[in-house]
C-alpha cells in the first residue's frame, strides 16, 4: 500500500454528505457520506449496479444529485463545476476518445481544452511515461484494448490533475499491462501528491493502491476503512473475501474492534 | 505538486477552448477524403440537375422563365447553405455522441456555449466547402456565376440562411441528446419539413394563408423573397433582409434556450455516460 502524501490542506479533494440520486422516484444511491483527502487514493468497491458509476458521475458534475451534496475542493458540484474542472480529470470505460483521430491529435485537443501552454512537450512526456511513443500517429480506433487504456490514462493525466477520478482503470487489460499501469499510477500519485478516487472490481489492485476503501452495496456505503482494517474486521483472508461476504448478503459491517 | 492553476476564465481562455474543438473537427474532416468529397457532392449534383432543368425552361418558356437559371440556381445554392449549415451543427454534435466523447467533453473546462460556438464555426467551414465548391463548379458547367447574379447581397442572403441553419441544427442536436441516437433522422427530416413553406422556388403568395403565416415566421422565406426581388427586379429588398435577420436572432435565442435546457436535463438524467452507438 502507498504511503499518503504529506500535505493535507483544509478542503478535501472530495467531500460528500447525504449524497443520493433517484431515477423515476427510485434511488440508485442514497445517504453517501465520504471524503477523499488530498494526496490519498480512495477505492470504491461494489458489485455491478451497486452505484459506483452513479457516484463517480456526481463527483464529476455529470449528474445532478437528487439529495445531499458533493463538493470538489470545496466547490459544490455541479453548480460550481467550472471552478474546479481544470484541476481534475477522469477516465472510464463508459466513454471513448474519437476513433478517427490519432493518439497525438486526441491528446492535443484535450491539452488545448485544458489550456496547456505547450501541448507538444506534455504529450512527449506522457507518451514516454505510458509507452505510447510508437503509437502517436496511429488512429485511436486501431489501438488494442491495452493501448486504448494507456491513452485514456494519458488523457486523464494531460492537465496534471490534482484530483484523478478513475472508473475501472484496468478493466479488460492483460495482467502484465494492468500491472505496469498500476505501477505508473502509484508512482504518479506519490510524485504529484494528487488525490485519486477509483472504482474497481479488481481486489488485488485496490489492496495494492488504495489508502482507504469504500464498499458499496445496494446504493449505500456498507463498509469503509483501510484494506488491512477491512480484512481484519471481516475476518477474511483478503479484500476479495470482504467483497464476497458483502456481495452475498452479509451486508452490514461488523463492529469495529 | 505544481502550483494550483488559475481558473481558466476570460475571452482568451474561451477562444482557446473553441479553437481546440474546431481543431478536433478539422482533424476529423481531413482524416478522410470521402468526407470532404461528400460535402461537395450533393450540392454539385443539385446544381447540375437544376442547371439543365432551367436551361430547358429558359429555351421553351417566356416571361420570368427567361430568368429561370438565375432564379433556380441561386435558390438551390442558398437552400443548400441552410441545409449544410444545419447539418454542420447537428452532425458535428452527433459525432461526439457516436464517438462516446461527451463524457470527456463535459468534464473538461469546455463550457456549453463554447461547444456551440465551435459547432457554428465548423458548420461555416463545411458550408463554405460544400456550397462554395458547387458554386465554383456551376461556372464551367452552366456558365452560371452566383456572385455576378446576386452581387454583394449574396453575403447577406448567405448569412440569413446560415444563421437559421445554426439555430435548427442546435435544436436537432439537443433533441438527439435528449431522445438518443435513434432520433438522428431528425437532422435530415426537419429541414425538408420546412422546405415547402420556405418559398425556395416559388413566392410566398402561392401558399395558402396558414402556410404563408408559418413561412413568414421563418428566415429562409424572407431570404428567398429577397433573392427573387434582386434577380427579377434588380432591387435590394431591405425589408425582407431585415425581417430575416431579426427572425434569425429570435430563432437562435430560442435554440440556445432549448439546447441549454436539454443539456441540463441530460445532466439530471445521467445521459452523458450512456450515449453512444
Amino acid at each position: 500500500m502507498l504511503k499518503p502524501a504529506s500535505s493535507t490542506p483544509a478542503e478535501p479533494a472530495i467531500w460528500a454528505r447525504g449524497l443520493g440520486k433517484a431515477y423515476d422516484g427510485r434511488f440508485a444511491v442514497r445517504g453517501l457520506d465520504f471524503e477523499v483527502p488530498r494526496g490519498r487514493i480512495v477505492g470504491l468497491l461494489g458489485t455491478n449496479g451497486a452505484g459506483k458509476t452513479t457516484t463517480i458521475a456526481m463527483v464529476l458534475g455529470l449528474l445532478v444529485p437528487s439529495e445531499g451534496e458533493v463538493r470538489v475542493f470545496g466547490h459544490p458540484m455541479p453548480r460550481e463545476r467550472y471552478r474546479v474542472l481544470h484541476r481534475m480529470n477522469f477516465s472510464s470505460p463508459y466513454v471513448d476518445l474519437p476513433a478517427r483521430l490519432t493518439v497525438r491529435q486526441n491528446l492535443t485537443v484535450y491539452a488545448r481544452l485544458y489550456g496547456l501552454r505547450n501541448p507538444a512537450e506534455r504529450i512527449r512526456t506522457l507518451a514516454r511515461e505510458l509507452d505510447l511513443e510508437a503509437l502517436l500517429d496511429r488512429p485511436t480506433g486501431r489501438l488494442s484494448a491495452g493501448q486504448k487504456t494507456r491513452l485514456a490514462l494519458a488523457k486523464a493525466l494531460v492537465n496534471e490533475p490534482e484530483l484523478l477520478v478513475l472508473d475501472e482503470p484496468t478493466a479488460s487489460l492483460d495482467p502484465d499491462t494492468a500491472d505496469r499501469l498500476r505501477r505508473h499510477l502509484a508512482a504518479w500519485a506519490r510524485r504529484s501528491g494528487a488525490a485519486v478516487f477509483m472504482a474497481s472490481h479488481n481486489m488485488p489492485e485496490v489492496e495494492r493502491l488504495c489508502h482507504q476503501v469504500l464498499v458499496m452495496h445496494g446504493g449505500r456505503i456498507v463498509a469503509r476503512g483501510t484494506p488491512t482494517e477491512l480484512v481484519r474486521r471481516f475476518g477474511a483472508a483478503d479484500l476479495e473475501g470482504v467483497f464476497l461476504t458483502i456481495a452475498r448478503g452479509r451486508v452490514r459491517e461488523p463492529a469495529a474492534g | 505538486m505544481s502550483p494550483r492553476p488559475a481558473e481558466p476564465r476570460g475571452v482568451r481562455a474561451s477562444a482557446g477552448r473553441i479553437a481546440a474543438m474546431v481543431l478536433r473537427h478539422w482533424y476529423l474532416l481531413t482524416s478522410s477524403w470521402p468526407r470532404v468529397l461528400e460535402l461537395v457532392y450533393w450540392p454539385t449534383v443539385q446544381v447540375t440537375l437544376w442547371g439543365f432543368i432551367t436551361l430547358y425552361l429558359a429555351e421553351t418558356g417566356g416571361g420570368p422563365l427567361r430568368q429561370a437559371a438565375a432564379l433556380f440556381l441561386s435558390a438551390v445554392l442558398l437552400w443548400d447553405t441552410f441545409f449544410r449549415s444545419q447539418l454542420g451543427v447537428s452532425l458535428a454534435f452527433m459525432e461526439e455522441m457516436w464517438a462516446r466523447n461527451l463524457g470527456h467533453l463535459f468534464t473538461s473546462p469546455l463550457r456549453p456555449f463554447e461547444l456551440v460556438l465551435s459547432l457554428f464555426a465548423m458548420s461555416l467551414v463545411r458550408t463554405l466547402i460544400g456550397v462554395g465548391g458547387a458554386a465554383v463548379l456551376a461556372v464551367p458547367i452552366h456558365g452560371f456565376d452566383v456572385t455576378a447574379v446576386l452581387g454583394p447581397a449574396l453575403v447577406l442572403l448567405f448569412a440569413g440562411n446560415l444563421l437559421f441553419g445554426w439555430a435548427l441544427g442546435l435544436v436537432v442536436a439537443a433533441l438527439v441528446l435528449r431522445l438518443g441516437l435513434g432520433a438522428e433522422g431528425l437532422a435530415w427530416a426537419l429541414v425538408f419539413l420546412i422546405q415547402p413553406v420556405a418559398a425556395v422556388f416559388y413566392p410566398l403568395e402561392v401558399l395558402p394563408g396558414v402556410l404563408q403565416a408559418i413561412g413568414r415566421a421563418l428566415p429562409p422565406a424572407h431570404v428567398f423573397e429577397g433573392m427573387r426581388a434582386l434577380v427579377l427586379e434588380g432591387r435590394l429588398a431591405v425589408d425582407e433582409l431585415a425581417a430575416a435577420f431579426a427572425l434569425d436572432l429570435l430563432w437562435l435565442a430560442v435554440a440556445g434556450v432549448v439546447f441549454a435546457r436539454l443539456v441540463e436535463s441530460a445532466r439530471r438524467r445521467g445521459l452523458f455516460l450512456q450515449v453512444g452507438e
